[in-house]
């Protein structure tokens, strides 16, 4: 039983580490696992974070996407996106879109993909090599690397990469970033894509893109503003989410040198090492998107009514001892797990198995340009954005 | 009638479970588990089964065994 002046004030504490969540996590999942929480709005909701619980709001269709989506808790600039993209429908809508992207993301495509990915890496490593030290690898490495996969699989041409990347940046930054700036980028890229559709429909291409045009013209399955969306969607949620995971990687393993020297010694553990890094490292600061019940649901002892906001906490499921033993001990030997870095239920991360190869193949090209990298400055100096559930590092120097 | 099957494949991404929830639940293994089979048609299967980014799900016709699935 939770009283409303019991309710815990969000945002949490900033973590004192960025290599660990902020203890009150700890807290909360041994003594309020489903917590009642109010926003900095004065709204209140509900912070789950207990594995099996997490698990079970994102699965469980009684928490609905579609729902939050039009929420307050939904009222910050990212969410308003999410809203009219794929994370924020309920099935069958959500299922209409996601059966017709799903398969250029299988485990099967995307190793088709690997070789591509391996030479990519090369090239980007070797110029890396070659620059005076120290680099930053966010510009040099990180950033182009999953940039460059989206761009090549939905088909966006080389040459138009980079005017590209400053809208989604713009749009990516703080949250406290200057909404009609954002608004501007957004309208750019919209109209970009719409360009490049058309150019598309005269000119079929290899690429995604083509196949979900050609998905809009078969029975009307996908309309135009929902392809543009998903395409939008499909390159912002590609590429920052996966540069920060790279930096991040590389910060906590260059944190933990034991391991770091364990991989060093041992590449094959690096798919292994990839699902432990994905488990300990955090995407952000938060929580993940809200979802909003649709009936009242009982988890963990505790009655969430219905039409309640619902946080999960990745960060604390993560961390759960009933599931991960040790589990605030980084070991790259770990038995791979289920782990929630990409979500669970119709939303898991669509670029989940892409995402995996994509830090496989970053990991071992690191470990094979650059066996004795370095960052270049102490933890103190590194720059993160602020203000965004996905935590972004400005620029990452590093020497060797 | 429709035979549903997951193969050892599943990663318990839980796609199927969350788009078909009737048609799939995660098991104590960590597992997607057809709850019952075969069942009627219904296309909530067949977009599970093109959802699931293990391709482990096989859909077939329970009197002909013939595939209905996407990857056949
Ligand atoms: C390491 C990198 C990545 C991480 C940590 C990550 C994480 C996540 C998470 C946690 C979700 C679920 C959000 C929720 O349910 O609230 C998600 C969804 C999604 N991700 Fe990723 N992601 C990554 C890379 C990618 C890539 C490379 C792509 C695309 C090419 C991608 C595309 C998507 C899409 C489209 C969704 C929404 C799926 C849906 O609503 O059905 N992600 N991701
Ligand atoms: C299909 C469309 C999209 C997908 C699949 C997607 C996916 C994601 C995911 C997985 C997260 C992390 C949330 C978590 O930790 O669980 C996220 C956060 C975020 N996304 Fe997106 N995204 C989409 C569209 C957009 C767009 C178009 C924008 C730009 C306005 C955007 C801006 C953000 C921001 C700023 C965050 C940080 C969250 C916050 O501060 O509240 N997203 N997105
Ligand atoms: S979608 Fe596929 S991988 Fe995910 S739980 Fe279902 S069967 Fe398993």
């Amino acid at each position: 039983m939770t009283l409303q002046d019991d309710a815990l004030a969000l945002p949490l504490p900033p973590a004192p580490s960025i290599y660990h969540p902020t203890p009150r996590l700890a807290e909360l999942r041994a003594n309020r696992p489903v917590a009642e929480v109010t926003f900095p709005d004065g709204s209140t909701g509900w912070l789950v974070t207990r594995y099996a619980d997490v698990r079970q709001v994102l699965i469980d269709p009684r928490f609905s996407r579609a729902a939050a989506a039009g929420s307050a808790a939904s009222d910050t600039g990212i969410a308003l996106v999410a809203t009219d993209s794929i994370l924020g429908m309920d099935p069958p809508e959500h299922t209409r879109l996601r059966r017709l992207v799903a398969g250029a993301f299988t485990a099967r495509r995307v190793e088709e993909l690997r070789p591509k990915v391996t030479a990519l890496v090369d090239t980007l490593l070797t110029d890396v090599a070659a620059r005076p030290r120290p680099v930053d690898l966010v510009e040099h490495f990180s950033l182009p690397l999953p940039v460059r996969v989206i761009c090549e699989l939905l088909g966006v041409p080389p040459e138009d990469q980079h005017v590209f990347h400053a809208w989604s940046d713009t749009i990516m930054s703080d949250a406290g970033g200057d909404p009609a700036e954002i608004r501007a980028a957004m309208g750019n890229l919209a109209v970009y894509f719409g360009k490049l559709i058309a150019d598309k429909r005269a000119t079929p291409a290899d690429d995604l893109m083509t196949a979900l045009i050609a998905a809009r013209g078969n029975q009307d399955r996908l309309t135009e503003q929902e392809l543009v969306n998903l395409c939008f969607g499909l390159l912002i949620a590609g590429h920052e989410t996966t540069a920060n995971q790279i930096n991040m990687f590389l910060l906590t393993l260059l944190h933990f040198p034991e391991e770091y020297a364990r991989l060093a010694g041992s590449p094959e553990l690096v798919p292994q090492a990839v699902e432990e890094l994905m488990r300990f490292v955090q995407l952000g600061e938060g929580a993940g998107l809200p979802r909003v019940t649709t009936e009242a649901v009982d988890l963990s002892g505790v009655t969430i009514p219905a039409g309640a906001v619902v946080l999960t906490s990745m960060a604390a499921a993560n961390r759960d001892e009933s599931v991960f033993a040790d589990a605030d001990r980084l070991d790259l030997s770990r038995e791979i797990t289920q782990h929630l870095g990409f979500g669970a239920g119709a939303h898991h991360c669509l670029g989940a198995q892409l995402a995996r190869m994509e830090l496989q193949e970053a990991l071992r090209g690191l470990l094979r340009h650059l066996p004795d990298l370095r960052i270049a400055v102490p933890d103190a100096e590194l720059r993160f954005k602020t203000g965004m559930i996905v935590r972004s590092l400005q620029s990452l120097p590093v020497t060797w | 009638m429709w035979n549903v099957a997951v193969s050892p494949a599943c990663i318990g991404s839980g796609v199927c479970a969350g788009s078909a929830p009737g048609h799939f639940a995660i098991g104590a293994d960590g597992r997607s588990h057809p709850p019952a089979t075969p069942v009627d048609p219904d296309d909530a299967i067949l977009g599970a089964a093109a959802s699931c980014p293990m391709e482990a799900i096989t859909v077939t016709d329970a009197d002909t065994g013939t595939h209905v699935d996407p990857f056949i």
